[in-house]
Parts: structure tokens; C-alpha cells; sequence
């Protein structure tokens, strides 16, 4: 299939044909795995225990001999570990390698970068793909239904066998925005800084209808085997096209959809009066489907938009203010004016539920007609703005190195 | 906002925002509301080493802010106010921007809400180069003329330092200072009811409790 344009930014996909094309000296990286919840085993938020469980992670940069300057970088629904760098799986770069680098926003000659896979992802750490000890066959849906806060519990897990007493700053775009503002509740005097992105405090009643389609579509596709299909071999590669290509519709624009595509047509010259990809913007759809499901686990899709699904701060803490309350933490909130998925008016509610907790707080509305996936894009406007948030915290903070001044 | 942005020209600021400045003791809370592009802002979290915090209704001015690390948050100070707590700050400072607010008397009772006390700054429709231009000349006076005329100027609710006064009396609420500004930069202390400073000066300066 010809694909109109080089573009496969959606949600933390490889971006960029180019970029990969640059990157293919540089060997895939590895990554680093870690046992946790032993001896004692981690509670999650359905009551159940988690016990001796790996979580992936990769890092970038160099951690200062203070420990100080370690930023927790949180990744979005269908990303991973890999966040810069050639990416071992797909060969592209990274989901975030235009934020992540030496003279970047989160740059590693100043900060020690890590990201982990979340738990119930299907990049090392454990989810519904990996085997169940009491079985020896993969968990499927015997895995337990985890939420935002297991998984930012696992990530403090590993930032304490890091041996890091404060992260200088977390940092993430939507379900990853959500993990920051958790981390920001449920830790604050373990991160400095908070950076979340295209988020909300909540998952919206829209955001849920959404979830909901891609996982009917994944249950309705017989391969999917009431979630056996890994033991029986096979994969519901239909059902989980169709549930990345209802998603990938909401990360862009209508504005952005239409300049890129308007009604061209797919390589040919009329329509052809069948359900063949007449246009562009089909064979597009039809290629975010396909590539998708050569690195995602539809059992995985299914646990993690669940998750997201669960996640709203005001009814586990009474309201927004409530869950902020006395915090330390300096945040900055960003939004993108075109993301209709998480739009403006939720960062607004955020911000103004964190003024109510009189909290130190910068709040960012960029300018783009681009969509949700412009968290994953290098707006200069936004590049700009994490730049000099980062920069001013790291003043704050007491943090030098190239280009920063202690206060 | 009424007057130019300024630049940090060599960490000197406008005259009125140096006056705000000095009014504002060290290591203390501060909201700058309508902060613009951080001048005022940046000033104290360099001189006085405050927790300085903004908010501004520009989308350029926040970005510029958060460009160079300064705290501020994207908002309208008309409905946002109300989502801060009772005495979250020791000052809030509203600078020349009192006159374009639709509910100045509203947002007056908000900032001292929010702050221990308020700074407040404006130009002072009762100097006696704008009486005289409508008296004889037939004009509306328009305080950052010539930049802007009667259309388009920014001023919605222009007032004089009187009218400032009454305001302040019908809320309840003493001025514990008044400064006045005038032609060239200079600036004074001077006693709230004073009729020459009604008279002769282009912009007040008010700390409040």
C-alpha cells in the first residue's frame, strides 16, 4: 500500500520516515529490565497484589552525582520505554526524539532521562502478553484490570531502586499527562517539577466512547478468542486495526485532516463506485491500522485504555484542589488549541483546581491547528516553552550544568 | 494594557513599576495580575527574590513568561480570581489594568480577598491636561494617546484618583499609601486626598489593605 505522506506521528508511533532514515547508523538500543514487588509484592488499586513483576525502562543522559537531575518521562497510550533513539521493534526513532537529545528541551547533557514501559504495556514490562507464572501461558485476561495510579505506583518502585530521593521533574502527554498529575498526588515530595500535556484531570464521557469502540472492535474480531489468542496462536490483527484507526481519528484535527488529505484520491484518477480505499485519507487510516498491530498487543490496548478510562482526581479526592492541596510542586500545564480530545477547557479546569490549592503553576495554551498528536510533534512555540519552564525550575532547583545558573 | 511593554533595559523598569517594585518587601508572595510579558515579575524574582506568580490574558505575554521561567498561568483575572483561596498571596499587584476591566469594583474586592494587601496602578483621568483637552478642545482624553484614540483605546472604565477614593470608601477599604507618577518619571508619596496630586499627577499608585 502507497502511503500519501511520511507523517506517522499518531500517539507516540515512530515519527517520521526521514528521521528513521538518519538514525539507522545508531544500533537499536536494549533497554534495562527490573524485578519489583519482591519480596513484598505491590497493591493495586483493585485490591489484588502484584508480586515479582519486571518493569522495562531505558534511559538517556547521565544521572549527577547528587542524584538531583533525573526527569521521569511518562508515555502515552500505545508508546514505550523507547522514547529517543533508534527503536529496537520498528527500526524508527523514538516517540519523543525530537524533545529528547543533547541541546533539546529534555536535554541529556543537563537531565538524566527515564522512561518505563507502564505496566500492562507489551515492551518488556509485565502485562497481559507475558506468561502467568501459575500457568506458564500468557495472562490474557487473567491479568488484573490495573489503573493510572498501579502504574505510577510501579514507576516509583523503580525510581527507588534507581536510588533517586527526588525527581527533578516529571513530564508526559496525555495518558501520560495523567500519570504526572498522579504522581504529583500521590508522591509530591518526590518530583520537583510536573509537566503534564494534552491532559486532564479526568477522562472525559468522549474519551471513554472512543475506548470503548477500539475495544468492541478488538472483542468482535473472532481471532481476539475471548482473549485466549495467544495460546491459540493466532492474533485479532482486524479488530485491532479498526480500534487504532477509530483513535487515530481523534488525535488529529479536522482542520489538519483535511490539509493533508482534503478529498484526494488514492492513486488513481475517479472513484471506483466500491469500498476499495478511494481516498487518501482511507489508505492513511488503513496504514496506521496495519503497522499498529506489528508492535502493540490488542489484550494490552484493551487493559490500558481501561485504565485511562478509570482515572478522575476529583472523585478519588473530592475535587481537583483536594488532591493538589499544600503541594510543593511547581507545574506546568500545556494544552494544544486544535486537540479536541483533551481540549483546552480540561488544562483550564486542571489549572484552576491547582490555583485553588494555591499551587505554583504555568499554563501554556500553543497555537496549532495539528490536533492532540502535537504533544508529539516539535512546535517551536511548545519546544520553546518546555525549554524555559525546565530552565527556570532547574533555577529553582539549584541545578547547574551547561547553560543553567544556580540561584 | 494602557502602556507600552517594557523591556528590561538593563534591569531599569518603567517608573510606575519600579514604584510597584519598591513597595514589595522581600521573599514574600506575589500575583501579578496582568502580568503582560513578566517585566514587573521578573524584576522582583531577581531583586527581591519573591515567589512570583502571573497571570496574563495574552497568549504571547504568557509565552514569553514561561519562556524565561517565570510562573504564569493563561487566564482572564475577571473570572479567574475567584478560583484562588483566601489570602494565597502577601501581595497582589494589578498594573495599569484596572481600566480595562468590566467589573472593577468586583475585581478590587477579589485582589484584596486573594492578597494580604493590593498594589494598584492607573492613569489619572483627572489630571489637568485631560480636563483642560475636554473643556476646550472638545476631546475625549485618551491616556496612551497617540497610539490609540477613543475607539480603540484599552481604557473601558477610565477613572481619576477621586473616583478611585470613593470606590475604595463604598468597599470599606483605607489606602495605606498613595504615590503619585508624573512628566518625566518622576514620583512622590503623597496623602490620598491631596488636590494638587488630583491635579497634577499622570498616574496613582495605591497600596491597600
Amino acid at each position: 500500500m502507497s502511503i500519501p505522506h511520511s507523517q506517522d506521528s499518531s500517539e507516540t508511533a515512530p515519527i517520521g520516515d526521514a528521521q528513521a532514515e538518519r538514525g539507522t547508523t545508531e544500533p537499536p538500543q536494549t533497554g534495562h529490565k527490573v524485578l519489583l514487588g519482591a519480596p513484598a509484592p505491590m497493591k493495586l488499586d483493585s485490591g489484588l497484589d502484584l508480586a515479582g513483576f519486571t518493569l522495562a525502562y531505558q534511559t538517556y543522559g547521565t544521572l549527577n552525582a547528587e542524584r538531583s537531575n533525573a526527569i521521569l518521562v511518562c508515555h502515552a497510550l500505545t508508546g514505550d520505554q523507547f522514547a529517543a533513539g533508534r527503536h529496537p521493534v520498528t527500526g524508527k526513532r523514538g516517540w519523543w526524539d525530537n524533545a529528547i537529545g543533547p541541546g533539546k528541551p529534555l536535554d541529556t547533557d543537563r537531565y538524566f532521562i527515564i522512561c518505563s514501559n507502564i505496566l500492562g504495556g507489551c515492551m518488556g514490562t509485565i502485562g497481559p502478553k507475558e506468561p502467568n507464572p501459575a500457568t506458564g501461558k500468557p495472562y490474557s485476561l487473567a491479568f488484573p484490570v490495573i489503573t493510572i495510579g498501579d502504574m505510577v505506583n510501579a514507576q516509583k518502585l523503580l525510581i527507588d531502586h534507581l536510588g533517586i530521593d527526588q525527581l527533578f521533574c516529571v513530564i508526559g502527554g496525555s495518558m501520560g499527562g495523567m500519570q504526572v498529575l498522579d504522581w504529583a498526588s500521590r508522591y509530591p515530595e518526590r518530583l520537583f517539577a510536573a509537566v503534564p500535556i494534552a491532559t486532564a484531570a479526568r477522562c472525559s464521557a468522549q474519551n471513554i466512547a472512543f475506548h470503548e469502540v477500539g475495544r468492541q472492535a478488538i472483542m468482535a474480531d473472532p481471532e481476539w478468542r475471548g482473549g485466549d489468542y495467544l495460546a491459540q496462536n493466532t492474533r485479532p490483527e482486524r479488530g485491532l486495526a479498526v480500534a487504532r484507526m477509530s483513535a487515530h481519528i481523534t488525535y488529529l484535527s479536522e482542520t489538519a485532516l483535511h490539509r493533508k488529505f482534503g478529498r484526494a484520491l488514492q492513486d488513481r484518477k475517479a472513484v471506483t463506485y466500491g469500498f476499495d480505499a478511494d481516498f487518501q485519507v482511507e489508505s492513511y487510516l488503513r496504514h496506521q491500522g496495519i503497522t499498529f498491530v506489528d508492535r502493540f498487543d490488542a489484550n494490552s490496548y484493551l487493559y490500558i485504555t481501561r485504565a485511562i478510562d478509570y482515572f478522575d482526581m476529583a472523585s478519588e479526592h473530592g475535587s481537583v484542589a483536594e488532591a493538589f492541596k499544600g503541594t510543593k510542586v511547581r507545574f506546568c500545564v500545556l494544552s494544544f488549541s486544535s486537540d479536541w480530545m483533551f481540549p483546552t477547557a480540561e488544562s483550564r479546569a486542571l489549572v484552576h483546581g491547582l490555583n485553588a490549592a494555591a499551587a505554583n503553576v504555568s499554563f501554556v495554551e500553543i497555537q496549532t491547528d495539528q490536533g492532540h498528536d502535537s504533544f508529539l510533534l516539535d512546535i517551536p512555540d511548545y519546544h520553546r516553552t518546555l525549554t524555559g519552564f525546565l530552565n527556570g525550575a532547574a533555577a529553582h532547583r539549584g541545578l547547574t550544568g551547561r547553560g543553567l545558573i544556580a540561584k | 494594557m494602557t502602556l507600552p511593554t517594557l523591556s528590561k533595559n538593563g534591569g531599569r523598569i518603567r517608573a510606575d513599576l519600579q514604584l510597584v517594585a519598591d513597595l514589595v518587601p522581600a521573599g514574600v508572595r506575589v500575583l501579578d495580575v496582568g502580568c503582560g510579558e513578566g517585566a514587573l515579575l521578573h524584576h522582583l524574582a531577581q531583586t527581591k527574590n519573591v515567589d512570583a506568580r502571573g497571570i496574563e490574558l495574552r497568549q504571547e505575554g504568557v509565552n514569553a513568561c514561561v519562556q524565561q521561567g517565570l510562573s504564569v498561568v493563561q487566564g482572564n483575572a475577571e473570572t479567574d480570581l475567584k478560583d484562588y483561596p483566601s489570602d494565597a498571596f502577601d501581595y497582589v499587584i494589578l498594573s495599569q489594568t484596572l481600566q480595562a476591566m468590566r467589573d472593577p469594583r468586583g475585581t478590587l474586592g477579589e485582589l484584596l480577598r486573594i492578597g494580604k494587601h493590593a498594589i494598584i496602578s492607573f492613569d489619572n483621568f483627572g489630571h489637568w491636561a485631560m480636563r483642560l483637552g475636554l473643556m476646550f478642545e472638545g476631546r475625549m482624553p485618551v491616556a496612551d494617546a497617540p497610539r490609540h484614540t477613543w475607539y480603540d483605546t484599552g481604557t473601558i472604565r477610565p477613572c481619576t484618583i477621586r473616583d478611585f477614593l470613593t470606590l475604595c470608601g463604598d468597599l470599606g477599604i483605607e489606602p495605606e499609601r498613595c504615590f503619585t507618577v508624573h512628566g518625566g518619571g518622576r514620583t512622590r508619596e503623597v496623602a490620598p486626598g491631596s488636590w494638587r496630586a488630583r491635579l497634577t499627577a499622570r498616574q496613582a499608585v495605591f497600596l491597600l489593605k
